[in-house]
């Protein structure tokens, strides 16, 4: 029998239903999509690949797990998501920069980026992004000199010096001379096809080379229904039309090609636009949030002094992103039209 | 007067820089160097204390209504004073601070404790005003000083201590200078809250 006299009423506010993915789910999904891109990151560039990936994320585990621990706050570090700012600051950088170096970026991100603003979830740009920007602005010659893939990868691990050090395809691609773009461009498609563009046997950071690997990953979390279509979509597609529209040299579809293949996009379309806390909410904003990386992202490879626009782009971005959110807040359900109006002329 | 109580406001419980946030322009553009610290730090403390004794002695007989014009007038001539000195005896610290030894005119500290203090005090109190809260703002132009030179470009005062491939070079950029600005409060704060709990 039910004792009704006893029985209480719980009144507690939705959400009433709850679903069964939990941050590390989620963050597990991220680091399994992210594994192909790191197995060709070692096939490209040999070992230190992985070890630079490993020590990175070691070093955001410990600074966050260091910090927790010294603010006297409840552990996070489960959560994984230290991991994959590790690993996403790894992919990011050129892979022969010291070790110390990649640790200051992880101890930047985790700390400054991430942790100084509340954890998880609380961060305004991107950790790793920041991570990168700062680790730029530091060392702007250890970030910029790339190795050639064709070297003899065990060279990594001994000294930096005889490193043979090789131009990224998008600084053939950079320029304001036409007649100079036009021959570097030639140049670049004579050395590289569009093929090997794809699958990513080119110079640049640690886990942007291979498209090919990145769409495998992006695509899993897209089933996975980590993140959502729009995001990557709509920045690959900006940039894609406005390369196809406005090529400075060739013709169009090997310009356009060339560019959404070369450099961090496809790494910052599908694993960094899309982080849930600088990002907006809504799929019309997210839309809007792509258009907007890609619109930066060409105008900073056009016309800024980088030749690598996707890293900014996505920060310039993640400032918009509390105002996208704002704009595209949808109407609320059983509100229409005319009330709005009302409620808004009171 | 109670000399004590304005040594512990100027540096700790009401330092200009941390506690009452003036003067932050100057402290972040200028703390790159050690030897640029202690030149801008120095001579905001002469300037204040000057300024301070002058105006404290002129209130009486300023009027109400212009004391802000003639607070610029004191505090312009001093500093016109002390940016000739400079250019004639430590040239190349005139050289580095530029633009920022006169613009110590419009410095919020030096107006705002005219306003705040010499205006309403004595000659004597307003003296010891200008000194303190001179120091408090020459030792967070230090401490700033210290850091960025250090982490940032690896030398103090033009001494290399860090090779130079390891420095954090963002330090000694504007993004560098809020960050340890913030962190500089941050600790500030803290350390304030601590002894008010103690209490």
């Amino acid at each position: 029998m039910t004792d009704y006299k006893n029985l209480k009423l719980i009144a507690t506010s939705s959400p009433h239903i709850r679903g069964s993915e939990t941050t590390q789910g989620i963050m597990k999904d991220v680091i399994i999509a992210m594994l192909p891109a790191l197995a060709f990151a070692c096939f490209n560039f040999g070992l230190r690949a992985l070890t630079m990936t490993a020590v990175s994320v070691a070093g955001c585990i410990f600074f966050e797990w260091l910090y927790r621990k010294l603010m006297k706050k409840h552990q996070s570090v489960q959560d994984l998501s230290a991991v994959v700012t590790g690993m996403l600051l790894a992919f990011v950088s050129p892979v022969q920069i010291p070790y110390w170096m990649i640790l200051i970026g992880d101890a930047f991100a985790i700390i400054i980026v991430k942790q100084l603003f509340g954890g998880i979830g609380k961060n305004f740009v991107n950790p790793a992004l920041a991570g990168r920007a700062v680790l730029l602005a530091s060392y702007a010659g250890s970030m910029t000199s790339w190795v050639d893939p064709a070297v003899n990868k065990a060279a990594l691990f001994g000294s930096n010096v005889d490193i043979v050090t090789a131009a990224t395809p998008l600084s053939y691609m950079k320029g304001t001379d036409p007649a100079a773009l036009a021959e570097s461009f030639g140049n670049l498609t004579g050395t590289y096809s569009v093929g090997q563009m794809f699958l990513g046997q080119i110079g640049g950071s640690l886990g942007e080379v291979s498209a090919l690997m990145l769409i495998i990953g992006g695509v899993y979390l897209i089933w996975r229904k980590v993140i959502n279509w729009q995001t990557p979509a709509a920045y690959i597609g900006t940039v894609a039309v406005l390369t196809f529209l406005f090529p400075k040299a060739g013709s169009s579809l090997d310009w356009m090609l060339y560019s959404i293949f070369g450099g961090g996009l496809m790494l910052g379309a599908f694993f960094m636009a899309t982080d849930y806390a600088t990002s907006p909410v809504t799929k019309k904003g997210q839309l809007i949030f792509g258009v907007g990386c890609g619109l930066f992202t060409v105008l900073i490879r056009y016309f800024g002094s980088y030749n690598e626009g996707v890293c900014y782009s996505i920060m310039v971005m993640n400032l918009f992103v509390p105002f996208i959110d704002k704009y595209t807040k949808p109407v609320r359900f059983g509100v229409v039209k005319s009330d709005k109006k009302e409620g808004a002329a009171k | 007067m109670n000399i004590g109580k304005q040594l512990k406001e100027g540096l700790l419980t009401q330092n200009p820089v941390l506690v009452q946030m003036l003067g932050l322009c100057s402290t972040m553009a200028i703390t790159t160097s050690i030897m640029n610290g202690l030149g801008m730090g120095v001579s905001v403390l002469i300037i204040l204390t000057a300024a301070n004794v002058v105006i404290s002695a002129i209130r009486k007989i300023v009027p109400d209504k212009i004391r802000i014009a003639m607070f610029i007038v004191v505090i312009a001539g001093f500093v016109t004073c002390v940016d000739l000195l400079l250019q004639a005896f430590f040239e190349s610290i005139a050289a580095s601070l530029g633009v920022f030894i006169p613009l110590i005119v419009v410095n919020c500290i030096i107006l705002g404790r005219a306003e705040s203090f010499s205006y309403k005090n004595g000659v004597g109190a307003s003296f010891f005003d200008g000194i303190f809260q001179g120091l408090g703002y020459t030792l967070v132009l230090l401490a700033m000083c210290f850091i960025r030179e250090l982490l940032g470009a690896g030398t103090l005062a033009g001494f290399r201590i860090i090779p130079e491939q390891f420095p954090i070079g963002i330090l000694t950029l504007p993004v560098g200078g809020f960050l340890v600005l913030g962190f500089l409060i941050a600790a500030m704060q803290w350390a304030l809250s601590k002894s008010k709990e103690g209490k």
